[in-house]
Order: C-alpha cells, then sequence, then structure tokens
C-alpha cells in the first residue's frame, strides 16, 4: 500500500526527524538538570520564532510520517483498503498535526 | 549422524480453498529419505488421490516447494532427518497462494506478478544487429548475476509475510527479477521497469525482514535486490524532479 510518493514522504520526514528529536532530548535533559520552573521555560519559549520553527516542522514531520506508518499496519494488519485507508491516513495525519500545533502554539506565542 | 526413527507420522494438508482437512499417514522411515521421497510414498503406496507437484526432483526446476513443518522448502532437496528428527512431519502448499488441491498450490498469482513488475526482457537488438558481449567484470553485470540462480520457486513468496499482510505486494521473487533486468545491459526498458516496481504494491512495501533470503533454497538475496530498487526508484524520481 506504499508507492514511491508515500515511501519518500515517510523516509523524508524520518530524515528531518533524525536531528529534531536529538535536539528535543538535549532540552529535556538540559531543562530539567538545573530545574528550570514552568515560568522559566515558557520565558523562554514565548515569543521565540526559533522554538516554534523548531517544533513546528517537528509536528508536521510527525504527522506526516507516523500517519503513513500507521496506514501501512492498518492495510496489512487491519485489511483496510482504498478510499477507507486514504481516510483514515489523512484523519491520523490531521489529528495529529492539530493536537501537536496546539500545544507548540501555546508555549511560543507571546 | 541422528538416530533415524523406523516410522514416520506425517500430516498432510488435503482438499481445495475452503474445504481444507488434514490426514495423517504412518509413513516407513529410510536413512537417505527426502520429503518428497516421503510425499511420493504416501501417493503410490497410502492414498493415490494425492495430488502434489514435481518435476525434476535435482533442485532445478522449482516445482515441488511445500510447507514443512511450517517453513517453506524445496521438497526434493531437503532431507527428512534433517528437519523432522523426531519423526513428525506435517506438509502443506505453499503460503500466500490459493489451493488447488492437497499440495498443489496455483502459482497463477505469482507469475502475474512477475508480469506486473515488467520482470519480462524488453530486447534493445533485433535478429540483425550484433548482440552485447556480457562480461562479469562491469560491476551492473555482477549485481545482475547475482539474483539470476532464482527457479520461480516460489518459496521467498510464501515465506514473506509483507505478501501475507499485503497481497497486492508484487514479492521478492519478481522484483528481484525485475532487479536482474534493471541491471542488465541488453533490457531496453529501464524506464518500464521502474515505473512498474514504484505502484501500489511495488517494492516500497517491503519491510526489510529478510525471511526471503533467509529460506531461498539458493542461497538467493531478494532483499539486497529490493533496496538496489528502491536506491534506483528514488534517484530516478530526484532526476525527473531536476529536469523537470
Amino acid at each position: 500500500m506504499l508507492d514511491l510518493r508515500l515511501y519518500m514522504a515517510q523516509r523524508l520526514s524520518a530524515l528531518v526527524m533524525v536531528p529534531l528529536v536529538l535536539g528535543h532530548i538535549a532540552v529535556m535533559i538540559y531543562a530539567i538538570q538545573g530545574g528550570l520552573t514552568t515560568a522559566e521555560i515558557l520565558g523562554r519559549t514565548q515569543g521565540s520564532l526559533l522554538w516554534f520553527l523548531f517544533y513546528g516542522s517537528f509536528v508536521i514531520a510527525v504527522s506526516v510520517h507516523a500517519a503513513i506508518g500507521l496506514r501501512v499496519i492498518a492495510h496489512e494488519w487491519g485489511g483496510l483498503r482504498g478510499r477507507v485507508l486514504n481516510w483514515l491516513m489523512w484523519g491520523i495525519g490531521a489529528c495529529l498535526f492539530y493536537v501537536g500545533i496546539l500545544a507548540v502554539l501555546a508555549v511560543t506565542l507571546p | 549422524m541422528t538416530a533415524t526413527p523406523s516410522r514416520l507420522t506425517v500430516t498432510v494438508q488435503r482438499g481445495t480453498e475452503g474445504a481444507i482437512r488434514h490426514e495423517t499417514f504412518d509413513v516407513p522411515a529410510y536413512e537417505n529419505q527426502t520429503v518428497l521421497d516421503v510425499v511420493t510414498w504416501i501417493q503410490q503406496m497410502a492414498d493415490p488421490t494425492l495430488s502434489y507437484r514435481f518435476a525434476c526432483r535435482v533442485g532445478m526446476c522449482g516445482s515441488c516447494a511445500m510447507m514443512v513443518n511450517g517453513v517453506p522448502r524445496w521438497t526434493c532437496r531437503t532431507h527428512v532427518n534433517k528437519v523432522a528428527a523426531d519423526g513428525q512431519l506435517e506438509i502443506a502448499p505453499l503460503r500466500n497462494l490459493p489451493v488447488i488441491k492437497d499440495l498443489a498450490a496455483d502459482m497463477d498469482p505469482f507469475f502475474d506478478k512477475w508480469v506486473a513488475a515488467e520482470a519480462r526482457h524488453h530486447p534493445s537488438a533485433g535478429r540483425a544487429d550484433e548482440f552485447d558481449p556480457v562480461t562479469s567484470q562491469e560491476p551492473a553485470r555482477a549485481e545482475a548475476d547475482l539474483g539470476i540462480e532464482c527457479i520461480n520457486c516460489g518459496i521467498c513468496y510464501a515465506a514473506c509475510d509483507t505478501v501475507a499482510g499485503n497481497p497486492d505486494y508484487l514479492g521478492p521473487a519478481a522484483l528481484q527479477r525485475a532487479w536482474t533486468l534493471l541491471n542488465d545491459s541488453r533490457d531496453a526498458d529501464r524506464d518500464g521497469i521502474l515505473a512498474a516496481v514504484s505502484g501500489k504494491g511495488g517494492c516500497h512495501n517491503c519491510h526489510s525482514m529478510g525471511s526471503c533470503a533467509q529460506y531461498c533454497p539458493n542461497d538467493l538475496n531478494p532483499l539486497r535486490a529490493i533496496a538496489g530498487l528502491k536506491r534506483e526508484t528514488v534517484k530516478a524520481a530526484w532526476r525527473r524532479k531536476r529536469d523537470a
């Protein structure tokens, strides 16, 4: 159920995610080391274009990557095909993007 | 050498699609005996209605592949005491294919997919033309040579879990054949092959689980061929984007 386009989209989104995952883990470790408070974290992220772009692109890559991956599982293990499978993929991608971008906006909007 | 039991208990899948049953036969065991010998003994000595398929008996024709104790094998080259030291054998038709009757699987979907993968020769020269000398020194030819000993037995197809989950998937054998042709200087339809293996059942569905390479009786590596196809299709796609 993967043609070249979906395959490329999934591989490219994985490529984007690799440095972002490493960056995210590094930030998490850094943030808990010195005991940063919520207010201190928000003080750094709110109004920051850099953090918006960092986690914004993360959310896009995750939405694309996970939606295609779950599409394959739904087909091979769940037997879904055709239009239902496409709707499921787009639905999962849209949901992940929606909840992800809400979270990003919540911490980066000034 | 392991001790050979004097009798074998052989469970054979019988019947056609939708009416599958299992029958157990008591078969004499010999020290040198292949699984195909066992099936032949059952047909000749116990039940002449048993259907199965074989031709060459020496591992060349690829006709006699079956599931033996849950594993796809070429039965003519599989010694019983290597796979059933305890004297228990379970024999079934190849997985992932419809059953015609008993142990004979319907190979049509398997070969239809070879055609769908453009895994057939596309001539680049006519009868009057000089033919292209083929030497194994060229890297592309050496790559093609790795896959050309396929005997079309269908064992990789039966072993593949991606085929099991995704009936549209072309499967390891057809894709490997497409890969050998892609690397053959005498084949004239490179773009056609790349397009054929890039569709919704194409090479990009492979999860690289490697059962094809694990079970191929000729020690071929369709996984490597499929990885090559993924690489070439991606390269061709970038090239098309650049040239557009």
